[in-house]
């Protein structure tokens, strides 16, 4: 079933913008809706912006109004220094369960919900197995808050979806994302001149660039394929190899036991590491990502690639800064150029089932 | 880079076919295809073996006390198979046991197309700090069932495990060749659940490489070890000590393989009778032929 009306939610973040831009070029896509409760930050041609927090009601309101088809979650907060531990429970948890709620219902028209989550939903402990599959369930209860919300939530979507059998459910579950626009704990630490090491621990890290998790939630969107499914690129990289793939220098610094210790001091000094990476960066996590492949999913880079990608990015930053304009979102600027009979409208004719802002991938 | 990048394709389009065909219902081949391609530029594999740190140690310490110290020789070494996943069952020795490292080197050594072991260790070395750098970069990977699932089954490696654990390890110089007990079999079930091939091997000369003669509880708990074993060398050498071993004589034997496709493959994994016996018959196949090697070994040192 190709998805024809679609809902995006948490149209500002990042993943929300990025995607209704690349839904934009469907041609087989006749409505996106976003909604969120902040601006959207990036340009958007066609998708209608509701100004809306994730109250069920009023998203069931829109849902049945717009006869949305296809619900796509782009919400999940996972870096814990985003906000309060309330403010993040409030919206992976608490958000997650009014959307779901908006999208159930004997009436509802929604026929495919596509939720994007984490690998935080796995953890990382000492004994864990080097690439957790999608059947692994977590082997440790979560110890920080961030990953009890996201093991949470994925249970609420897991319950929707015994619930109603004739919804499509697609679970994401996105390995460490880096790339040049997208700003995570990760991206930061990189950045720095020196990358902090814990003493005695090089972890194995996946990535994932940016656009590849455009990509893969496109793909979702585009095919059929209810499950859960882990997306990571191809490549388990030790910490050392990604440093020196940036051409950086460790710095060994942060003590191997009672992590809490040091991160308090060096958060004092700007250097923030949020809770749920400090065990990530001792024991690390390989997760097996052929499942996601095997419905034609392709990856355009390798994680290796991914860290160049951002190596390359971090050495042409300061030549381009202030060089790029900013987008500021204008409700009547936006009215006026999607219903004016002014504007004069040449819309390109996307090629069907591939969206036209797809560059070649590869290098 | 671009002889990788240039195998890659667009997002291949959705065909119906592939909808629903399922992944979890695809013929291992294909799944098998869709692991990721190495990387010839990288220098760590996704385990995190690392081919310079392996590379070093082989061409110093390993070589070192293969050829010169232990003065090892190596029987059987085609029943080690040539391709497929294979798992070698060993008995396990010294406090810091040298007999993975040896046996790795002797199939680089001696065998016709030498590959790469892949040797299960404790988790616990993943959670010491300086262990958990250096471990997987010498192709040790942690004893968890998937992990060895995966290198048999998918990858179609070789791998090593030890089903003693450390009460091998552990275990006082006047035990000296007495197999413990073989664990719950776990090893069985992976090596039938993958359908590979189950190969026994016994050591003779790691038990007097580095005898322990007691252990101290109070500094194992300082120092956060699995143990702290007082041998000839450690800790009168500081922890350089653990490294040090006397010159015994190494011999080891590779015996027959198993076929576990004989024994009924993967729908017979779940059974437990079957895999205690098969596990039993292993135990008692090793300790046969080490007792036999033990007995015609004339000295310790010169064998």
């Amino acid at each position: 079933m190709p998805s024809t009306r679609i809902l995006i939610t948490g149209l500002s973040t990042y993943w929300g913008g990025r995607l209704a831009q690349a839904l934009e070029g469907f041609e087989t896509v006749e409505a996106i809706i976003g909604v969120d409760s902040r601006e959207p930050t990036v340009e958007l041609e066609r998708t209608e912006f509701v100004h809306v927090h994730n109250q069920h009601s009023l998203l069931q309101r829109i849902i049945r109004a717009a006869e949305i088809d296809t619900v796509i979650d782009a919400r999940l907060t996972v870096n814990s220094l985003e906000g309060s531990a309330r403010e993040i429970h409030e919206n992976n948890v608490i958000g997650t369960m009014n959307i779901l709620a908006a999208c159930s219902g004997p009436d509802s028209p929604v026929r495919k919900v596509v939720f994007k989550s984490s690998t935080y939903y796995y953890g990382a402990e000492q004994d864990d197995p080097a690439f957790f599959t999608e059947a692994m369930p977590r082997p440790h209860r979560p110890n920080t808050s961030l990953e009890r919300d996201i093991l949470e939530a994925e249970e609420a979507v897991e319950e929707f979806a015994d619930k109603h059998p004739d919804v499509t459910v697609t679970v994401l579950r996105f390995a460490n994302v880096l790339g040049p626009d997208v700003d995570t704990a990760f991206t930061r630490m990189f950045a720095l001149p020196l990358v902090p090491m814990v003493l005695g621990f090089d972890p194995r890290l996946q990535f994932v660039h940016e656009d590849d998790v455009v990509h893969a939630l496109e793909h979702a969107v585009m095919g059929n394929y209810p499950g859960t499914f882990n997306v990571a690129a191809d490549g388990v990289l030790a910490l050392s190899e990604v440093i020196g793939l940036l051409g950086k220098r460790p710095l060994p610094v942060l003590p191997p036991f009672g992590a809490g210790l040091l991160t308090m001091p060096l958060r004092r000094l700007g250097l923030r590491i949020p809770d749920e990476m400090n065990n990530l960066l001792r024991f690390g996590r390989g997760v097996d990502n052929r499942l996601y492949k095997a419905t034609g999913f392709r990856y355009g880079h390798t994680s290796r690639e991914t860290v160049i990608r951002l190596g390359e990015h971090f050495r042409l930053a300061p030549v381009l800064k202030g060089r790029e304009d900013t987008y500021t979102y204008e409700r009547g600027v936006e009215d006026f150029l999607r219903w004016s009979p002014h504007v004069r409208r040449h819309r390109e004719l996307a090629r069907e089932g591939v969206a036209a802002d797809r560059e070649p991938l590869g290098i | 880079m671009s002889a990788v990048a240039s195998e890659r394709t667009p997002l291949a389009p959705t065909d119906t076919e592939e909808q629903e065909l399922l992944p979890e219902r695809r013929p291992a081949d294909e799944m098998r295809d869709l692991l990721p391609a190495l990387e010839p530029e990288r220098r760590l594999d996704d385990w995190g073996r690392s081919e310079r740190v392996e590379g070093f140690f082989d061409r110093t310490l390993v070589e070192f006390y293969y050829r010169y110290w232990f003065r090892t020789e190596v029987e059987g070494i085609e029943n080690v198979p040539a391709e497929g996943g294979a798992l070698l069952v060993s008995n396990h020795s010294g406090a810091l046991p040298p007999d993975a490292a040896i046996i790795a080197k002797s199939i680089r050594e001696e065998h016709p197309e030498p590959r790469p072991l892949y040797i299960t260790v404790e988790h616990f070395f993943k959670g010491y700090p300086g262990f958990s750098m250096l471990i997987p970069k010498i192709g040790c990977v942690a004893a968890h069932p998937a992990n060895v699932h995966r290198l048999l089954y998918d990858e179609r490696q070789l791998v090593l495990v030890f089903p003693e654990g450390r009460k091998g390890t552990e275990k006082l110089y006047k035990d000296r060749y007495r197999l413990r007990r073989f664990g719950r079999g776990g090893f069985v079930e992976a090596a039938m659940r993958a359908e590979s091939k189950l190969v026994p091997v016994c050591v003779v000369g790691a038990e007097e490489a580095q005898p322990i003669f007691a252990h101290i509880g109070a500094l194992q708990k300082l120092t956060r070890l699995i143990y702290f074993p007082v041998t000839p060398t450690f800790p009168w050498l500081g922890p350089l000590g653990m490294l040090a071993y006397l010159p015994a004589k190494f011999k080891i034997r590779f015996l027959e393989p198993i076929d576990t496709v004989e024994l009924g493959g993967a729908e017979a994994a779940q059974d437990k009778a079957l895999v205690q016996t098969v596990a039993q018959e292993i135990r008692a196949r090793i300790q046969e032929n080490l007792d036999e090697m033990v007995a015609r070994r004339r000295s310790v040192w010169f064998g």
